[in-house]
């Protein structure tokens, strides 16, 4: 498994209607060699139906899908060499772990000495040397799930699709799995699409991300600029948690804007000032990480009074919830070492935070 | 697509479509109703239909109050032996009605073993077998079970915590039965009664072993047997049988929608009430009651077959194996020819089942409701009907490539076999393949296998229980078919073995060697029904649905 197994994936104006469903709008997206490309979405987004379109499991609308500059949209989904692995594994109950993995070779007619390399390279690669014998019934889930992987990067496919491929695994082989995964999608150096709606799985495994919404791309970018640049409200609170503050835009400046919250705050953030006009009304998104509390007594004059409504020790941090003098609620996110105090229920806090970590978003 | 929606109107729909249009056509050719007004004028006529709707009835009532108790007690009741029980009342089944209303007349008959126990102590008798109350009481006692499966298989389909809601609420003993279990596992019992009116109806072979011909299918048979091909008469009769039964699927349909309960998430596992001692003794004796008139025949027709002497008395007074060495040895072309018909029949449905399956559930063609309605349609068409239309079809002409029409050579046989058991593969695939996520093949293609590679190496080995469940199903059903067979044998060497037992009947001597096939033929229906419910490995009712 040494070949270099890249291709580049252009989409164009694709578009899918089931009924009267628009599954997917105006997709253009462009997937560069080698990258590791999530399409981040809720379920019916139209995610999984952009990459069965990618596959040949179902048939395009309109636009265009380009594989290395070549249209795919007449070949058939068996000589697409475009390897995909399903949500459940669809690992074939007849057949044992052995067979799963030579299926695609035996296809391909691979001579059988060339044949038993290969899929013993695919099994040592997912690390289930010595399962070959096994049904995929005697596996676990995250073994089923690595024979899934296993028997598709055996082709060795020009493109590698992940649909979901963690989601029915518990939480701790999950995160496993997730660093396996980001190792061999590195040392193949494949072309990737990972669609999920597992946001953390997105942001820890991607070299970029297209987040979905109804089917159509809201934003692209790298993780930390969907992360900390989300483009509106939906972005913002589906990538991690937000906390959306009403404010109104005060000020057009050269780098930035001033903006009013509620009554008593009045700050610089950062945002494009051609956007915005005075006297527009804006969402700050604070993320939790980046507030912390004071005594409401010390500290400058910036920051929000509030209350401590809530709190949850979760180990490594400590979760607060505060009531700002609006009475709108606030998550804070606190590192449990070395925390200067724990505060309590009803303590008076002041709620801190810098400008560069608030983004300025369009309220509506 | 087009060749097998071709061979299915060929094999299916134009027989059909003669039947109807015979009967309603005039001499010259038009359209008209004349002959079927004609039918309600002749007495001998609606009698046979009053009686044979009083059958149909009968039987489902009878067959209800022996069913729904059975299937009761078996479900919500553990006792030892429950298994032996549920065993026990599937029997029935594997002997085929005609085969059971001999065995009953040597029993139960004028002359049978109970009377001659009646006269001799009380000095008279009882005349359960004549007429009508012999039909009834042997279809009675032979179909129940459906019911019974079809019943207890919904019973027991159901999530448990929907019943302990109800209990929960109030409810308990009879109240909880009627207000609760009994509706939900109404649509089950539905099934099971439907099918037993239909097949009640279309049975011909149990009245005419009982010499009672006052029923529309003896009817329907004397008329093409006696007249001829081209007495409208039979027609007639026909498009009758074909009315009552698709009546009753249409009637059945209406009342309970044919919906089902069963859940495939459940609660807890159901609490089933354990009983012992005394109390199971009674619930033994219970069912025993129920139960014990369907086992005689089996008794009867074992004791027939290896007796030389059985007439006047209590049990045989000479016993022999000489019956057998005639079946087995001496005219094998009963049982060969069974064979030969049955397998290929079966082999034929597994194919198109299978390709007609999967068209319905993962093809895009146009026209798949036609396939799946014509499909469907000998399960509503009386075997009488199908075979009345197959003379008129292929009776005259020769079959290209044959030489001689297709009525004067045993693939008619076939061709009868295959296209009415059609529907018991085309479900079973169906079944199958609806489990089989649409994963499994679009992986296979996504790793290089086109279509039909993906269908040989994925599909086709996934759904092969089912198939093969089906498949068994339609050979020991074939292999016991005689409504449309008496019809359809060419010559009686052609004849299979239900046929042989017909013919074997209809002699003193031949009662023997008639019982020994009856053996041969419970014998075979027993270990196919066995090996395909352990192929299934489903509920008890799952593979005798509708």
């Amino acid at each position: 498994m040494t070949r270099k197994l890249s291709s580049e994936v252009k989409l164009e104006r694709v578009g899918k209607r089931y009924g009267e469903v628009r599954a997917v709008r105006e997709v253009s997206l462009t997937i560069l060699p080698g990258e590791f490309f999530t399409l981040l979405g809720p379920s019916g987004c139209g995610k999984t139906t952009l990459l069965r379109l990618i596959a040949g499991f179902a048939s395009l609308d309109s636009g265009r899908i380009l594989l290395d500059g070549e249209p795919i949209d007449h070949v058939p989904p068996w000589k697409r060499n475009v390897g995909l692995v399903f949500q459940h594994g669809a690992l074939w109950p007849h057949l044992s772990v052995y067979e799963n993995v030579a299926f695609g070779l035996r296809e391909r007619k691979i001579p059988p000495a060339e044949l038993a390399s290969r899929v013993a390279a695919a099994l040592s690669l997912v690390g289930l040397e010595g399962f070959e014998r096994r049904r995929p019934s005697q596996l676990s889930g995250g073994q089923q799930q690595r024979v899934a992987l296993a028997r598709t990067l055996a082709i060795q496919p020009r493109l590698l699709l992940l649909d979901e491929p963690l989601s029915n695994l518990d939480a701790q082989l999950r995160a496993q799995m997730r660093l396996e995964l980001a190792r061999l999608q590195r040392e193949l150096a494949i072309t990737t699409i990972y669609v999920t709606h597992d946001q953390a799985e997105a942001l820890a495994l991607s070299h970029r991300v297209a987040v979905f919404q109804d089917g159509a791309v809201v934003q692209e970018g790298t993780p930390e600029e969907i992360y900390w640049r989300p483009r509106n409200r939906f972005v913002a609170e589906f990538v991690g948690a937000a906390n959306l503050v009403p404010a109104q835009v005060m000020e057009l400046r050269e780098t930035g804007v001033l903006v009013e919250a509620g009554t008593s705050i009045r700050l610089p953030v950062p945002a494009d000032p051609a956007r915005w006009r005075t006297g527009a009304r804006a969402l700050l998104c604070l993320r939790p990480e980046a507030l912390r509390l004071e005594e409401a007594a010390i500290g400058r004059g910036t920051g929000f009074f509030a209350t401590v409504a809530g709190r949850v020790f979760e180990g490594d941090r400590h979760i607060y919830e505060v009531r700002t003098g609006e009475g709108s609620l606030l998550r804070v996110e606190m590192p449990a070492l070395g925390a200067a105090r724990i505060f309590r229920l009803g303590d008076r806090v002041r709620v801190e935070f810098s400008a560069e970590t608030v983004v300025l978003l369009p309220d509506g | 697509m087009l060749a097998l929606l071709l061979l299915l109107a060929g094999g299916i729909l134009y027989p059909l479509l003669q039947v109807l249009s015979v009967a309603m056509s005039s001499e010259g050719g038009g359209f008209t109703l004349r002959h079927l007004g004609a039918f309600f004028r002749r007495p001998l006529f609606l009698e046979s239909l009053v009686n044979t709707l009083a059958t149909g009835l009968l039987a489902v009532f009878f067959g209800s109050l022996v069913g729904v108790p059975l299937a009761f007690l078996t479900v919500r009741y553990t006792f030892p032996g429950r298994t032996v029980l549920q065993t026990l009342c599937a029997l029935p089944l594997v002997i085929p009605p005609f085969v059971g209303a001999v065995a009953f007349q040597q029993i139960l008959g004028r002359s049978g073993t109970l009377n001659l126990l009646l006269a001799q102590t009380f000095g008279r008798t009882l005349p359960i077998m004549e007429g009508l109350t012999g039909v009834v009481l042997v279809q009675t006692l032979h179909y129940f079970p459906l019911i019974m499966l079809n019943t207890a298989a919904a019973m027991a389909g159901l999530d448990p915590s929907l019943e302990e809601a109800a209990r929960n609420l109030g409810a308990s003993g009879f109240r909880l039965f009627r207000r609760v279990l009994l509706p939900l596992a109404l649509p089950g019992y539905a099934a099971g009664a439907l099918i037993t009116f239909i097949r009640v109806v279309d049975d011909l072979g149990t009245p005419l072993m009982l010499n009672y011909t006052k029923l529309l299918a003896p009817q329907a048979y004397l008329r093409v047997t006696t007249v001829g091909l081209t007495d409208v008469d039979g027609y007639v009769i026909c498009v009758i049988l074909v009315v009552l039964s698709v009546g009753a699927l249409w009637g059945s349909k209406a009342v309970v929608g044919l919906s089902e309960y069963a859940t495939l998430q459940r609660g807890a596992e159901a609490e089933t009430r354990v009983v012992r001692g005394v109390p199971a003794l009674g619930l033994w004796l219970l069912a025993a009651a129920l139960l014990g008139p369907a086992l005689l025949p089996h008794a009867g027709i074992l004791l027939l077959s290896v007796s030389k002497v059985w007439s006047l008395s209590l049990l045989p007074t000479v016993y022999t194996l000489a019956n057998y060495d005639e079946i087995l040895v001496r005219t094998t072309s009963f049982l060969w020819n069974t064979l030969r018909y049955a397998l290929l029949a079966a082999s034929a449905d597994v194919i198109l089942g299978a390709a007609i399956a999967w068209l319905l559930l993962r093809g895009t063609v146009r026209g798949r409701g036609w396939l799946d309605t014509i499909a469907t349609m000998p399960l509503a068409i009386p075997g009488v009907v199908l075979a009345v239309g197959y003379l008129r079809v292929f009776h005259g002409w020769n079959f290209p490539g044959l030489g001689e029409p297709l009525t004067a050579t045993w693939l008619i046989l076939v061709l009868a076999y295959t296209m009415r058991r059609l529907p018991y593969t085309v479900r079973g695939a169906y079944a199958a393949l609806q489990q089989l996520p649409p994963a499994l093949e679009e992986a296979a293609q996504n790793l290089g296998a086109n279509r039909l590679r993906t269908f040989a190496r994925v599909t086709a080995p996934l759904m092969a229980r089912g198939l093969l469940a089906g498949g068994l199903i339609a050979f020991i059903t074939s292999a016991v078919e005689l409504s449309s067979t008496i019809l359809l044998v060419p010559r009686i060497e052609l004849g299979p073995l239900s046929y042989g037992i017909y013919i074997y009947m209809q002699s003193a001597v031949g009662r023997g060697p008639g019982a020994a096939l009856g053996v041969v033929a419970i014998a075979l229906v027993g270990c196919g029904t066995w090996l395909a419910h352990r192929l299934a490995a489903r509920g008890g009712g799952s593979l005798f649905r509708l």
